[in-house]
């Protein structure tokens, strides 16, 4: 699979990444080689295989809708890079 | 022997014994680190004052005649993706240096509960996407045995940390092999449970159907110890396993008489070093001579593991690496002009190229027009995978493996090659695959460097692996051989 530089861009905003020339460049012949070895897959006919999402067989998990212990305002907004009033600071959206 | 090069159960009887005091044993585990870290780098950053505290409460437990567990003053470092409440849990990653978890993981907890000592927070690949702990954005950590060498990776400072004497044990976490691979690396005994068998609550997401806890030791009987600790079922983890306690140490028997061993021919493919095929297969013949039965096995579907893994895996990092976006915690870029701006100049600055190679292959397989190609039919290849340890299991107890196709490779040898990092994680990733637990113990040397024998089980069946390490271990001396690393100043070994 060849991935262009457009390919890398598209994927790059997806992922919310900003790449400079040489990093897109770099990626885009990284990522080739990479999905070329994956496409190794293909020799396998898996029509009709399910897929596995988790080796281990987990049933649904439930609990009661009970309130527990939870971070404070202070704590939780401790680690923030920015902050005030109590809330998360973004720039502004609108 | 010094204090801290000594394992945990020996500890604890000079512990109980009055011999030593838990004080003793954290400052020659102290005295170590100042002697060597400077060189190895196996910590991200000690925990010394907090050590020492916690000591004194277990030497303050035995002077009041009280009964202390098996852990209880026993040094342990924990790799720097486990949440220390109030200490910097940073991935190794500059996104996260100067994060401080409001609490502990649930793992932490347990070790807390048990009084053992925490030492600090051990080194490793960048949000534990590496085989050789370079991508650590902050420095590489040294194989104590060569210090031209990797120690492996992802938990490369838990595993150099035990070989070189620098704490007496330590956890890790293990997707594709982070766990087993660095042990084999070092010298030393790495545990990869069943899925589900440890809780990942307060574990820094990378893979999460992979991702497992384990433990990082100097002998089977001191892993058995420190996973008694560990195992267990959590509310806080959905998919923690619900299963009645073990008492590991109850498999730590000397005996495999009429178990029944598979040796997977796939495992001894191309690429694998002939010494350390030798090794293994040496090994094979020790635990035959001690009455196993053994037999070749075959997994049909083996090759297609590490592609199979690569693509699920990357997906999952993708996925799970979005939360950092410089808004809760973290790094946030100091110019941004719009939010989209902020999230894309924060995780630019603020990843390492790994871990943004990861999300790009993991963000391509997942969208639109790629989805089926590559993630639908990874989980379907994963299917097949499982399958074949199912039937093979139905026939044989443990299956005996290498770990790595080589020993330990030169620093800077692969990092620029993404594709030839990956491949040293062809024989670990299967057992993340299908969820089985896998443990490394030390088997031969090749050039004085380790070699490690891979014991893989079915779900939950620890306590067979275990008896099988053990008993490898009782009747063998590879685990007895130290590093002989002196420190910068002692001497280059």
């Amino acid at each position: 699979m060849k991935i262009s530089i457009n390919d890398v861009e598209h994927v790059a905003d997806l992922a919310r990444l900003h790449l400079d020339e040489k990093e897109k460049e770099q990626l885009a012949g990284q990522l080739s080689s990479v999905l070329d070895y994956i496409d190794m897959l293909n020799e396998l006919d898996t029509k009709d295989v399910p897929p596995t999402t988790l080796a281990v067989f987990i049933d649904n998990v439930f609990r009661s809708d009970e309130v527990g212990q939870s971070l404070t305002n202070e704590v939780a907004l401790a680690n923030a890079p920015d902050k005030k009033d109590g809330f998360f600071r973004v720039p502004t959206i609108i | 022997m010094k204090l801290n090069e000594l394992t945990a159960h020996r500890l604890h009887e000079m512990l109980i014994n009055r011999e030593v005091s838990a004080r003793d044993i954290t400052e020659a585990v102290f005295n170590r680190i100042d002697e060597v870290e400077d060189e190895l780098k196996a910590y991200v950053r000690t925990t010394k004052d907090l050590a020492y505290q916690q000591a004194e409460e277990v030497d303050q437990k035995i002077q009041r005649g009280e009964n202390i567990p098996p852990l209880a003053g026993i040094p342990i470092a924990l790799k720097d993706n486990i949440c220390t409440k109030g200490v910097h849990t940073t991935c190794s990653s500059k996104m996260l240096e100067n994060f401080i978890p409001p609490y502990d993981a649930t793992v932490v907890e347990k070790i807390k509960e048990n009084s053992a000592v925490i030492v600090g927070k051990t080194n490793m690949d960048e949000f534990a996407m590496g085989s050789s702990t370079e991508t650590s954005a902050f420095y590489p950590t040294k194989n104590p045995w060569d210090i031209t060498r990797v120690p492996g990776g992802s938990s490369g400072g838990s595993a150099a940390a035990v070989a070189a004497d620098e704490t007496i044990v330590a956890l890790g976490s293990d997707t594709g092999g982070s766990i087993r691979q660095p042990a084999a690396f070092c010298g030393v005994v790495g545990l990869k449970p069943t899925y589900g068998v440890v809780s990942r609550y307060g574990v820094v997401a990378y893979a999460s159907s992979f991702d497992q806890v384990g433990t990082i030791t100097k002998d089977v009987t001191d892993c058995a110890l420190l996973l008694n600790v560990i195992a267990g079922h959590d509310s806080n983890d959905t998919t923690s396993v619900k299963r009645e306690k073990v008492d590991y140490t109850k498999a730590l028997i000397d005996n495999v008489k009429g178990l029944k061993i598979g040796v997977p021919k796939e495992y001894f493919a191309e690429g694998l070093d002939p010494e350390v095929e030798k090794a293994v297969l040496e090994s094979v013949e020790v635990l035959k001579s001690m009455g196993a039965q053994c037999e070749e096995v075959s997994l049909p579907h083996l090759k297609y593991a590490l592609p199979t893994y690569c693509i699920i895996a990357m997906a999952e990092a993708s996925a799970n690496m979005a939360r950092y976006d410089g808004i809760r915690y973290g790094y946030r870029t100091p110019e941004a002009s719009d939010l989209i701006e902020l999230y894309k100049k924060t995780r630019s600055e603020g990843f390492g190229n790994e871990v943004k190679r990861r999300i790009m292959l993991g963000t391509y397989a997942l969208s639109t027009g790629h989805y089926d190609a590559y993630y639908l039919k990874a989980q379907k290849v994963r299917t097949l995978i499982k399958q074949d340890f199912e039937e093979i299991f139905k026939k044989v107890d443990v299956l005996l493996a290498p770990v790595t196709p080589d020993v330990a490779f030169r620093l800077g040898e692969k990092v620029d090659d993404p594709l030839t990092m990956y491949l040293t994680d062809s024989l670990t990733v299967p057992a993340n695959i299908a969820g089985l637990p896998a443990i490394s113990i030390p088997c031969g040397f090749k050039e004085g460097m380790p070699i490690g024998l891979q014991i893989l089980a079915k779900h939950f069946a620890e306590a067979t692996l275990l008896q099988v390490a053990y008993t490898f271990e009782r009747n063998t001396d590879f685990h007895r051989r130290k590093p002989n690393y002196k420190g910068q100043e002692g001497g280059k070994n």
